[in-house]
């Protein structure tokens, strides 16, 4: 900016030695610029993650996976409800969120021309920016008043819907990210569009769609602030999704705001144990789901 | 100027255009093209980029309409019965009329053995894992390929190299013996060998299938068409057929000064 600003008609004809000092210079600190930035983004993660493992791992050991909470001043017990609870209710959300995410993804690749589909992109993205508090209230007054019971599944629904933009997004990327050619190809076969869509273009795009999935799975893993109203947490064992439930990252909120050590070293552990999920699925899907000729 | 259908030598399948005008949303692209191809002969389409020959050759399996805002008026007949009727399923006609791309076209998750049968599979609904094997072997062959991949069957499609990838794609347009093949450029991202080997397997097939061929090399088109289509656009740019006749006839005694300015390269 500033080099080109310095640049008179002359300057840009016949730089002049001075002239390409100044440039060198500034890039020279724009690359530096560039580098700290960097730096502290990477580092800020690393440092997070580092203290998290420092201060959690004390608390990890086999009981805190396999046990339920144990009351108050009573040493030892774990998360394993939680745990269960968590994939309960990411299951069930995955479950309701996926056919519809990625019909829509397909509608909107494929078919949907115009001011519906136009709409429809639109709500999506505006759905991904609405903060899960609102749409743990939203679960709330629609799935938890009217039955005057707190439940997994009105969690999972909140999931779903925190969910549906990002399969939709996704899907609907990897669908336009296909050649055309292979649409062509197959219509000119004598394919009908639904065999042409289902035979050909969809297996096409599954890894990338498979990818959407489960960042939309990491990226609920750690949803906290829905489940306030909606699963509200439990002490003990419970399967049955239309019952109050434990889940993770709520016993992390629900230890960490306690007064209790013993509660904080826990909540410390399951934060490692959310971070660790949340780190392995991208991992997963970064090695596993890399598709043979490279992206 | 058009070759008129009840001349043509046996004329088992006749693919005639009438005042065929094609059109990109409100553009029109082609405009008023009558054209009757000849049975089981090769018709090359010619002329300098942008003159409408492909999509000419889109309009002739209604795969135009199928990308976006194509649209067409006139009448494309086959057989006597115009493809573009309200009553025809588009699905229909392309199961007659294959195609060929400028760009191998290889499904990404199929295999070799798998995608020569797709469109027999999928499109002509037959199951048997025995006939479907039997048309692999019987297409591959008609498109020289069989020796090269009958015991990688399993490969992916897309480990071939470009050349045997768009002899796949021709046998599968084969597969479903359609009446008609459609080539766009087919051998225009392909070396000089397996270029030679696509138009020798053109100049075999064109005993039994009616093959109309866009061609940019007019060399190309010289050695394998018998009979030649050349196509122009105006400052408009609106592509219109200029000359149609035999190749031999078109490349040497040229009845419009047109197509000899552009054969003999004076433009395009």
């Amino acid at each position: 900016m500033t080099g080109a600003a310095s640049l008179g008609p002359e300057g840009a004809v016949a730089p002049r030695r001075s002239n390409r000092a100044v440039r060198r210079f500034w890039s020279a600190v724009g690359v530096f610029a560039a580098a700290l930035c960097s730096g502290i983004a990477a580092s800020t993660l690393i440092v997070i993650i580092g203290y998290v493992i420092t201060q959690g791992i004390a608390a990890i050991n086999l009981p805190f996976f396999l046990e339920v909470p144990r009351p108050v001043g009573m040493t030892g017990g774990g998360v394993a409800n939680g745990i269960v609870g968590s994939a309960i209710m990411v299951a069930i959300a995955a479950l309701l969120a996926t056919p519809v995410g990625v019909l829509t993804g397909i509608y909107l690749a494929l078919f949907g021309r115009g001011a519906a589909a136009e709409g429809i992109r639109f709500l999506a993205d505006v759905l991904s920016g609405v903060p899960s508090i609102a749409i743990g209230l939203f679960a709330y007054t629609v799935f938890v008043a009217p039955f005057k019971h707190f439940s997994a599944l009105s969690a999972s629904i909140a999931f779903a819907i925190l969910m549906l933009p990002i399969i939709i997004r996704t899907a609907e990327e990897a669908l336009r990210s296909l050649p055309s050619t292979i649409r062509e190809g197959a219509l000119a076969l004598g394919m009908s569009l639904y065999s042409a869509t289902v035979k050909v273009i969809l297996p096409a795009a599954r890894p990338a769609i498979v990818t959407g999935l489960l960042l939309a799975v990491a990226r609920v893993t750690g949803e906290t602030a829905p489940l306030l109203f909606t699963a509200f947490g439990s002490q003990f064992w419970e399967l049955n999704p239309t019952n109050p439930m434990a889940e993770l990252s709520l016993q992390v909120f629900t230890y960490a705001i306690s007064p209790y050590d013993d509660w904080h070293r826990q909540a410390w552990a399951g934060a490692l144990v959310l971070i660790s999920v949340v780190f392995l699925i991208n991992v997963f899907t970064r090695v596993a789901l890399r598709t043979p000729t490279g992206r | 100027m058009a070759v008129r259908a009840d001349l043509v030598e046996a004329p088992k399948t006749v693919l005639v255009m009438e005042e065929l005008t094609a059109y990109y949303g409100k553009r029109m692209a082609i405009e008023g093209v009558n054209l009757a191809f000849p049975s089981k002969a090769i018709t090359a389409l010619i002329g300098p980029s942008g003159c409408g020959k492909t999509t000419l050759l889109r309009c002739l399996n209604r795969i135009h309409e199928a990308a976006g805002n194509g649209r067409v008026s006139g009448r494309v007949l086959l057989d006597g019965r115009d493809i573009y009727a309200s009553e025809v399923n588009p699905v229909a006609v392309r199961r007659r009329i294959g195609m060929v791309f400028q760009r191998a076209n290889p499904f990404p998750t199929m295999s070799i053995g798998e995608d020569v049968v797709s469109g027999l599979r999928y499109a002509g609904g037959v199951r048997s894992k025995a006939r479907l094997r039997e048309a692999a072997e019987r297409v591959l062959r008609l498109a020289f390929l069989w020796d090269e991949v009958k015991d990688k069957l399993n490969h992916p499609g897309t480990s071939l190299s470009g050349g045997q990838q768009q002899r796949l794609c021709i046998a599968r347009a084969l597969a479903t013996d359609p009446e008609v093949l459609l080539m766009d450029e087919a051998t225009s991202a392909l070396d000089p060998i397996a270029t030679a080997q696509i138009e020798e397997l053109m100049i075999s097939l064109s005993g039994h299938y009616t093959i109309v061929a866009v061609s940019h090399n007019m060399q190309q088109a010289a050695r394998v068409s018998t009979h030649t289509a050349f196509m122009l656009a105006g400052a408009e740019r609106i592509g219109r057929l200029i000359e149609f006749g035999e190749t031999n006839q078109v490349f040497t005694r040229p009845r419009e000064r047109q197509t000899e300015d552009y054969i003999t390269g004076r433009f395009g």
